[in-house]
């Protein structure tokens, strides 16, 4: 019975839209199986933490209400008059701080197995942009709760754009909205969070899926060393899919038990006229920047060292988005290619200076 | 035994999905379902029914945070003021026979207009503006 | 001592003051052309510039209509110097020292005159005066003591409610300062000269010149101000108890306050002082070198004992309080319910106040019957914070019911992948 109305909808809609391309997608598309394949699904969880992002925020946004004299009363009043409110925010927040973490993962996966090389440059460049709008989402969504610590965090955060020559002052305004960190910022900030970010993310994340359909699961160059008949595939649909399925519970269990167990504080009210409280911090992710400007001297030659800091990661972030599309000579007889090396340096630089932090050094 | 085995695991994936989606679904129909109590911030505050209300009484209503005084003086006009003494922070009663607001912590007197008139309090009380919309005593605060 | 009855009506004064102050400018000169314009007084000597130190055209006289000769006498209707400055004229001059106040006082206690600029307005200040030792020395013929003219200056009176003046509440310590805070004016006097310096360091005087607190009592509100004299003995519990009237009720009807006056001991100023009066601290009372008690009781007596014990009973109120405080913050941060915890919080600390005005009891038991109450109040504000810090980990066992079922069907679908998986081999 059911399978029979199915079949009739799907051979009703094949007639007007010709359902051929998402059969093959479903039944033909492959994915290769070989020892790298657990970071095939990185992307996927990514996307689908992104999901919840969705609707936990739009939700939120049911009860939030922006302005230096409701914001903080709002988020109160969701954790703790609305039912499962708090279970709400714990999600919105965990479920953020795991998809960059997996977006990270996804990247450096993407890098350490070559998937961002010829033909997939633009999949590459469409994923950074899409981690970058991921960090500003964390950015501007830190402040909405306008406690203290995001306060100052904001405070923080967008005083380091000031020091850039030139534009540096003018910028830090608009995206203040005024001088310091104020109502005005809040309302910017929540314009950006709820509006302006998911309609670039979405685009960019369209693109970003298309590219993948249409060229399929990069094989690693070993697998595609394999003879023909060695190489083993999965199909897409059921298995792959299921998979697929498989983790996303197992994440969003974890997601929830973190939500249970780890539940955020909502702090006090942020006060402007209050001295900044001890231990402000930006969220992790922005760490291993935060800490760099930390250790370069303040004036290196006749360059503020903060604004060399600055110009060093905006470079560096160039440099990397654009890897693709550098020629790197490849040493046949090198144990590490130089590639890998730097993408290993790099890590490990990211991973040192964020602990640095958390040790407090 | 693969026809019952492969019946077992679809009917436990089904009860499974039941289960998580029931577990998705009542959290979040609670959580649209708008709770009884006040949103954020208070502005205005119910108190009860103006005939209820005797004369030449007073009642401590709850606004959010604050607390404040409502009066019901002898002519059955409403008066609300904020009940926090400005002297030290005790909350003020109402005195049913001299018609005066008191504080029992040091004994500071305000008036029926909420001007401090004796004792310590260095400043009047601020004022809450009362309305009776259908029978029902609305405390805002005052704008205007 | 009704100077808090005027506070609402000063406030709006105030208000008015400011706003007066902004327009003053143009509402000035106006008047000022309205009603100087045939002053010839005023005319005259403004043109040849010997106009007095210290004259404002916004004198209060001046806003009224009245000229110069107002009070110098003379006719100001007059060109020719000589007819208007004339003894005909009934012109009187500059009026020496002793004369000042029968100067003022010819309008000013003059009641049926001074109705129709103000009709509440008291006209027994040069009777006042005369009480005061301002006055009495003046009338011995000490010349350097305080005439109206010290305070209200001579040229520029300006209301006493408007904050311009030099008798606002808030300028009436700078006032009275000039004289009584230099030691060289002073010499002969016989009376300390750092009172300032003191009264600037109390809670009073912090509250005035600090906080810009009206309400605060400045020197004429203790010593009063035409009638300026040192409270007696027997006057300052009077004085304090008119703002402080539990304190001192509750202190009269003790045995300590019968004690004290066969001690001729004043009453309140013994503990608290008099200009340097301090916010009351916890360790006023009690056994400990801050203690006042030990001045006179020591160890072993019964009004020792009782220090001990009210210190003791307070004490443990107020680390209820905060340690209940603490907690607030607490489920404050975790972004539970904390309002109930408020108001209970906010009773307490009445009842703590309460107990620390029925110090003044100097009965332990009273003290403590208070403290039980706040005390009692205060364990349901913690038992709530409590409630409210076990539910922020509590609220989420209900729902960990459901990582319960994800896991189960995360198995079964594990299971169920095995199996089309097992099928496609086979």
């Amino acid at each position: 019975m059911l399978k029979n109305s199915f079949s009739k909808i799907e051979s009703w809609l094949d007639e007007r839209y010709n359902l051929n391309p998402v059969r093959n997608l479903l039944y033909h598309k492959k994915v290769p199986t070989h020892k790298h394949s657990f970071w095939y699904y990185m992307g996927g969880i990514t996307l689908f933490l992104f999901c919840v992002q969705v609707l936990t925020g739009i939700m939120l946004l049911i009860y939030y209400k922006p302005g230096e004299d409701s914001a903080y009363e709002s988020v109160r009043f969701i954790v703790t008059e609305v039912r499962f409110g708090w279970l709400i925010r714990n999600v919105h927040s965990w479920s953020a701080n795991l998809m960059i973490f997996f977006a990270f993962v996804h990247m450096f996966s993407a890098f350490f197995t070559k998937a961002f090389k010829k033909p997939r440059e633009l999949t590459w460049v469409t994923g950074f942009i899409l981690l970058l709008l991921a960090m500003a989402f964390g950015f501007s969504g830190y402040l909405l709760p306008w406690n203290e610590l995001a306060f100052f965090a904001t405070k923080v955060g967008t005083d380091i754009v000031g020091v850039l020559p030139f534009i540096g002052e003018d910028l830090r305004e608009i995206l203040r909205g005024s001088e310091d960190v104020t109502g005005a910022t809040l309302t910017r900030f929540f314009g950006i969070h709820v509006a302006v970010l998911p309609l670039i993310f979405n685009v960019f994340l369209i693109i970003h899926l298309l590219f993948v359909q249409r060229q399929g699961m990069h094989e690693p160059e070993h697998f595609q060393k394999l003879s023909e008949e060695k190489k083993k595939f999965i199909p897409f649909f059921p298995n792959f899919a299921l998979r697929d399925a498989l983790l996303w519970l197992i994440v969003f269990n974890i997601l929830i038990f973190l939500a249970l167990f780890f539940p955020w504080d909502l702090g006090l009210k942020a006060d402007p006229f209050t001295p900044a409280p001890q231990g402000i911090k930006p969220e992790w992710y922005f760490m291993f920047m935060f800490q760099t400007l930390k250790y370069i001297p303040s004036h290196i030659l006749f360059i503020e060292g903060e604004v060399l800091g600055i110009f060093i990661f905006f470079i560096a972030g160039l440099i990397w988005m654009l890897v693709p599309f550098i020629k790197f000579k490849e040493r046949a007889k090198a144990k590490i290619q130089p590639l890998t090396l730097i993408g290993i340096l790099i890590v490990a630089f990211i991973v040192l200076m964020t602990i640095l932090t958390y040790l407090g050094l | 035994m693969p026809i019952n085995r492969r019946k077992f695991i679809d009917a436990l994936l089904s009860l499974g999905g039941l289960g998580g989606l029931v577990a998705i679904v009542y959290p979040a129909f609670s959580f649209l379902k708008p709770p009884k109590s006040a949103e954020g911030t208070v502005n205005s505050v119910k108190a009860g029914i103006a005939s209820e209300f005797p004369a030449n009484s007073s009642k401590i209503i709850k606004f959010g945070r604050k607390p404040v005084i409502l009066i019901k003086i002898e002519n059955n006009e409403f008066r609300a003021f904020s009940a926090t003494c400005t002297h030290l922070d005790c909350i003020v009663q109402y005195r049913t026979d001299t018609k005066q607001i008191t504080c029992a912590c040091h004994n500071g007197i305000y008036d029926l207009k909420g001007r401090n008139v004796s004792g310590p309090p260095p400043r009047p009380l601020d004022e809450y503006s009362v309305k009776v919309v259908q029978d029902e005593i609305i405390i805002t605060t005052e704008t205007g | 001592m009704s100077k808090f009855n005027f506070d609402t009506s000063t406030f709006n004064l105030t208000l008015v003051i400011i706003y007066l102050m902004i327009n003053s400018q143009t509402l000035l000169a106006q008047q000022t052309s309205h009603t100087m314009e045939n002053d010839q007084c005023y005319t005259c000597h403004k043109e040849i510039e010997i106009l007095p130190k210290g004259f404002l055209e916004y004198d209060i006289h001046m806003q009224e209509g009245l000229s110069c000769a107002g009070c110098h006498g003379g006719d100001s209707k007059v060109e020719d110097e000589e007819i208007a400055m004339s003894k005909q004229k009934g012109f009187i001059g500059v009026p020496s020292k002793e004369q000042i106040p029968q100067f003022c006082g010819k309008c000013h206690s003059n009641i049926e005159f001074m109705r129709t600029y103000q009709p509440r307005i008291s006209t027994d200040q040069v009777k006042q005066y005369y009480q005061s030792v301002h006055g009495e020395l003046l009338v011995k013929g000490d010349n350097k003591v305080a005439d109206c003219t010290s305070c209200h200056t001579a040229h520029g009176i300006i209301s006493s409610k408007d904050p311009r003046s030099t008798v606002y509440s808030l300028n009436v310590p700078q006032t009275c300062r000039k004289c009584h805070s230099n030691s060289i004016y002073m010499r002969g006097y016989d009376i300390p000269t750092d009172q300032y310096e003191i009264y600037s360091l109390s809670v009073h005087g912090k509250a005035l010149l600090e906080l810009k607190d009206i309400g605060a009592p400045t020197c004429n509100d203790c010593h009063g101000n035409h009638g300026a004299t040192p409270p007696g003995i027997a006057s300052v519990t009077h004085l304090c108890g008119s703002c402080h009237l539990n304190n001192l009720e509750l202190f009269r009807q003790t045995r300590m306050a019968k004690k004290f006056e066969e001690l001729g001991l004043h009453g309140c100023e013994q503990c608290h002082g008099y200009h340097s009066v301090q916010k009351a601290m916890d360790d006023f009372v009690g056994t400990k070198q801050t203690s006042f008690c030990i001045t006179c009781h020591e160890e072993g007596d019964k009004g020792y004992e009782t220090a001990k014990n009210i210190s003791y009973y307070i004490k443990d109120l107020v680390n209820l309080y905060d340690s209940a405080n603490t907690k607030m913050l607490n489920v404050k941060i975790k972004g539970m319910n904390d309002i109930d915890i408020g108001f209970l919080l906010q009773e307490g600390r009445q009842k703590l106040i309460e107990s620390r005005t029925l110090v003044h009891t100097f009965d332990a038991n009273r003290v403590n019957e208070k403290t039980k109450e706040g005390g009692k109040i205060i364990k349901e504000g913690i038992a709530l914070a409590d409630k409210e810090v076990d539910e922020f980990y509590s609220r989420r066992n209900g729902f960990a019911i459901a990582t319960v079922v994800f896991l189960f069907l995360a198995v079964a679908l594990f299971l169920k992948i095995k199996d089309i998986e097992l099928k496609k081999k086979l």
